[in-house]
């Protein structure tokens, strides 16, 4: 498989906060890599990076064989990007927005009227093209942006949390757009985002980041099975003598019970229950992304909440000052 | 290296924008009137200055002036840009940074020249009579002159983090760079220390050039003037095409 992306020790440190810590990562070429990760772990700065938009403290990249560090123009000149934060220009109409975009990327002039009326119709801003952005709502804003980056149809693409503030219907089109995207020019697509779903859609592999450090990086599949398939959750006054079966591969305390990950469900569901005591009520279900997840960063994620939650925003407005 | 179409359209959307935002036109103006038209007017029995009346020897610097507010500020709005993170867009274009300053920086000429018409029409009408090959002259100065103080503003825009700034820089640059340039007064009967602070003023040059246009009258050879505001032209847009190249996502 061809390498699109390789990072070498690559580095951030905003004065004593160490964004992206060391991360040795090499991305191939037609696959969409998810980066999960708490609030803060470092996604942002990480894509930001890549994308010649933020200088790394130490270590460096390369992109389609080009050293971010070294001729950030030429990196440019391959990659599509749709921010965290809105970048759209509310001076300007949705259709001008896109134009000037098309013109900076030098497409072909006759072409791009075409382009962007198609392109506005996939995203369902097709009759608001004409508005001018500070009239639109937060997600066809949304929509808007990731209709800019995908217009140019690049080599590489970043997404960060695209879908963030979509409502389920416009996150479906967009998720097969993006599809379409990558089987019609095989693109290679760096996505970020907290809907797990979202991840487990599209993504071929996941990279789990926290603190700035890849702690898990695999298919989706391969890190649901190293959790084990199933999960067993028994609410009540459960004996500590299920933690010494054999078949059982790990316990966390919840509360009103614990959560139980272990090995063939079928053989061994009598005999937990047999050891477990009183239970008053019990749930089994497979393991999810989520939980694989949690294993790894040990934090707590709300789907959607923790990204517009406005204490994080206050939060982070205080330590980041955006 | 330069990218002539993504300069074109950068210099579109500069000028959809200024279209966009009539009230920049008018709130720039009222400094520059105010000077005109009460100072001008105020003081014009005492200092008659070589046959002409006062407001009329001070009207080339007003018209200056208007440049200068209009092309300064218009750089220091690269911080809105950075702010509304519209500049982020730009920044992750694959244009260089050279291109972005360029069209950034042409971009910003039409409102200078939009500016300075209007103040030639209130002049023609009140002040002083003016040609046509000399209203020629100064829309033809107006664009290396606005070019040249524009090249300061984003240079100190690309500089800046937020608009809390602006204040210092209109305080402690552009109203000196007024002040010190003899838009208001004749340079060579001054003290010397104003003098030599006015002759490393670039905004000098570009008060003198119109006064040897519109009242054929100049402190300094004209090809001074012209030599002079080219100079500053390449420094200040050296310095900020270089400071572009360093420029950042902020958030
Ligand atoms: N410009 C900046 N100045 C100072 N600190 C910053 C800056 N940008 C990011 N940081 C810090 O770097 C760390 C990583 O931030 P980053 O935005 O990359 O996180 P993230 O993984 O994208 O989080 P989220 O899921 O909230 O988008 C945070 O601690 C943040 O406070
Ligand atoms: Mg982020």
């Amino acid at each position: 498989m061809d390498t699109v992306i390789k990072t070498y020790e690559l580095t951030k440190k905003f004065g004593h906060i160490t964004a992206v810590n060391s991360i040795n990562l090499e991305i191939y070429k037609g696959e969409t890599l998810a980066l999960l990760g708490p609030n803060g772990a470092g996604k942002t700065t990480f894509i930001s990076m890549l994308s010649t938009l933020v200088k790394s403290t130490s270590g460096t990249a390369t992109l389609c064989n080009i050293d971010i560090n070294r001729d950030p123009l030429g990196v440019r000149k391959k990659i599509g990007i749709v921010f965290q934060e809105p970048s759209t220009d509310d001076l300007l109409t949705a259709r001008e927005n896109l134009y000037l975009h098309s013109m900076l990327y030098g497409l072909n002039k006759n072409e791009i009227n075409k382009k962007i009326d198609e392109i506005m119709g996939i995203v369902g801003l097709y009759e608001r093209k004409d508005d001018f952005v500070r009239t639109f709502s937060g997600g066809m804003r949304r929509r808007l942006e990731i209709a800019r980056g995908l217009l140019h149809e690049p080599q590489v693409l970043f997404l960060d949390e695209p879908t963030l503030g979509l409502d389920p219907s416009s996150r479906k089109n967009i998720w097969q757009y993006i599809k379409y995207i990558k089987e019609k020019n095989k693109t290679t697509i760096i996505l970020t985002t907290h809907y797990m779903e979202e991840a487990d859609l599209l993504s071929d592999r996941i990279a789990i980041i926290d603190y700035g450090k890849i702690v898990a990086l695999d298919t989706p599949n391969n890190l649901k099975n190293k959790l084990g398939r199933d999960i067993v959750i028994l609410k009540g006054d459960i004996s500590e003598e299920i933690k010494k079966l054999d078949f059982v591969l790990n316990v966390e305390n919840i509360e009103h019970g614990c959560k139980i990950t272990l090995k063939d469900i079928n053989k061994n569901l009598k005999e937990l229950i047999n050891k477990a005591g009183s239970f008053e009520e019990i749930e089994i279900r497979r393991v999810s992304l989520e939980d694989v997840f949690f294993k790894f960063t040990g934090h707590k994620i709300e789907e959607g909440k923790e990204n517009n939650g406005i204490f994080e925003t206050i939060a982070r407005y205080k330590t980041t000052g955006k | 290296m330069i990218n002539y179409t993504a300069i074109y359209s950068l210099i579109l959307r500069e000028i959809k924008v200024f279209l966009r935002e009539k009230e920049r036109i008018l709130s720039i103006l009222i400094s520059p009137l105010l000077f005109l038209f009460v100072i001008g007017r105020g003081v014009k029995a005492e200092v008659a200055i070589h046959n002409y009346t006062y407001q009329q020897f001070i009207f080339p610097g007003i018209l200056a002036m208007v440049i200068l507010f209009t092309s300064i500020t218009y750089g220091l709005y690269i911080i809105w840009d950075k702010r509304l993170d519209f500049l982020k867009e730009v920044l992750v274009a694959p244009i260089s940074r050279a291109t972005l300053f360029w069209g950034k920086a042409i971009g910003g000429i039409f409102g200078s020249m939009i500016e300075t018409i209007i103040l030639i029409l209130i002049g023609s009408i009140f002040i002083i009579k003016i040609n046509l090959l000399q209203a020629l002259l100064i829309l033809i100065s107006a664009i290396f002159i606005s070019t040249m103080l524009i090249s300061i503003g984003l240079a100190i825009g690309g500089k800046m983090k937020s608009m809390e700034g602006f204040g210092l820089v209109m305080s402690f640059l552009t109203w000196p760079m007024f002040f010190f340039s003899g838009a208001l007064f004749e340079i060579k009967d001054t003290q010397h220390y104003l003098k030599i602070i006015s002759m490393i003023n670039p905004f000098t040059y570009c008060v003198d050039i119109m006064r040897k246009i519109l009242i054929n009258y100049s402190s300094f050879n004209i090809y001074l003037d012209i030599f002079m505001i080219f100079l500053w032209l390449i420094i200040n847009s050296y310095i900020a095409i270089r400071i572009f190249g360093n420029l950042q996502q902020t958030k």
